[in-house]
């Protein structure tokens, strides 16, 4: 049952990580120069929409 | 029930007699409580691969820069080159742009933390070691309480302690009915939640990173030595490739992670000294 839970939590993170970078992918097409600027950006909301899946991970473990 | 990973509560005793051969254990979080190394002593409990890591990694860190810097040349000489090039990307790109104008009293603080993490992360696939310090979480919450009175304490100076409140927990622009909802959010989000996910982020990394090892190289094992089926030796090999391709994908994995908890803790900083506008 764990794990069902981990795996239902890395849904949500999964589509926005997935959005995070295809914004920068974007970006980055659109405005090579900008490149060094988006990509604290972008890993800056890689790891906050991140969380949320390792939260769910950590509970899995913690919570038996 | 909370489990050991929490309270490092002793492990279940063993039953005496040889282990029975049936049935695959997968790894659990019980594999990463390592015995300490002066079993019995009371003084010296707390010593043990984890911590002899931690000072390890601080003595190498620290030899590395000094040997760098021993004789620095206008016409950097290899090692010099090299401690330079780390400290101006780390400058360049996490400083300058999380901070702001005034970041360059941060960069020693933010050199500094990437190299722990870095080489406390690459611990975790380097040979002999195998080990990531940070995926015991009290490491983790160390160096997340660290962040936590950084950037709290550098706000408070810069805009003084109402100001610093204001700042964090009352963004200008809101309509009075919504503050009511906005204002314990940033709160909760900005003095609570902040050292929270920032360490679970990187423990969770490391310890999830290190199972999956675990699990591709025990299952390996397995499969190879004591399963009967001849199915199952076959694919053995494969197991044992795959733990090989992950070590390469968690290297990945422990720069990134490194480098996102310093760039994290440099934005901090930067909003804790972000002007009000």
């Amino acid at each position: 049952m764990n794990v069902v839970g981990y795996g239902l939590s890395a849904i949500g993170p999964g589509i926005g990580v997935g959005i995070v970078f295809a914004a920068f992918i974007n970006g980055v097409a659109r405005q090579p120069e900008a490149r060094g600027q988006l990509q604290s950006i972008a890993f800056i909301g890689f790891a906050l929409s991140e969380a949320l899946a390792i939260l769910g991970l950590v509970l899995a473990f913690a919570l038996q | 029930m909370i489990s050991s990973l929490w309270t490092l509560a002793p492990a279940p005793p063993v039953p005496p007699g040889p282990m029975p051969a049936e049935g695959f254990k997968a790894p659990s979080s019980q594999d990463f409580d390592i015995p300490p190394i002066f079993e019995g002593v009371p003084a010296l409990e707390w010593i043990d691969k984890p911590v002899i890591q931690l000072i390890f990694s601080a003595v190498l860190i620290y030899v590395f820069f000094a040997l760098a810097t021993r004789r620095t040349a206008l016409v950097p000489g290899r090692l010099q080159f090299a401690a330079e090039r780390f400290e101006g990307m780390v400058r360049e790109s996490i400083a300058r742009d999380n901070i702001g104008p005034d970041f360059r009293k941060y960069v020693p603080f933010l050199v500094t933390l990437f190299a722990f993490l870095l080489v406390n992360n690459l611990f975790g696939v380097i040979p002999m070691i195998q080990f990531p310090t940070f995926s015991h979480p009290g490491m983790a919450y160390a160096l997340a309480i660290l962040t936590w009175f950084i950037y709290n304490i550098v706000g408070i100076r810069k805009q003084g302690f109402g100001g610093y409140v204001r700042l964090m927990t009352w963004p200008p622009g809101v309509p009075v009915a919504v503050r009511f909802i906005l204002t314990p959010i940033e709160f909760l989000s900005n003095f609570i939640l902040r050292p929270i996910t920032l360490s679970f982020r990187l423990f969770g990394n490391m310890f999830a990173g290190h199972l999956l090892l675990l699990v591709f190289i025990f299952g390996a094992e397995y499969m190879l030595t004591v399963a009967d089926s001849i199915l199952l030796k076959v694919m053995s090999p494969f197991a044992a490739i795959m733990a090989i391709v992950f070590t390469v994908f968690e290297a990945f994995i422990q720069l990134i992670q490194a480098y996102i908890f310093t760039i994290l803790t440099a934005s901090y900083i930067g909003a804790s000294l972000a002007d009000e506008h």
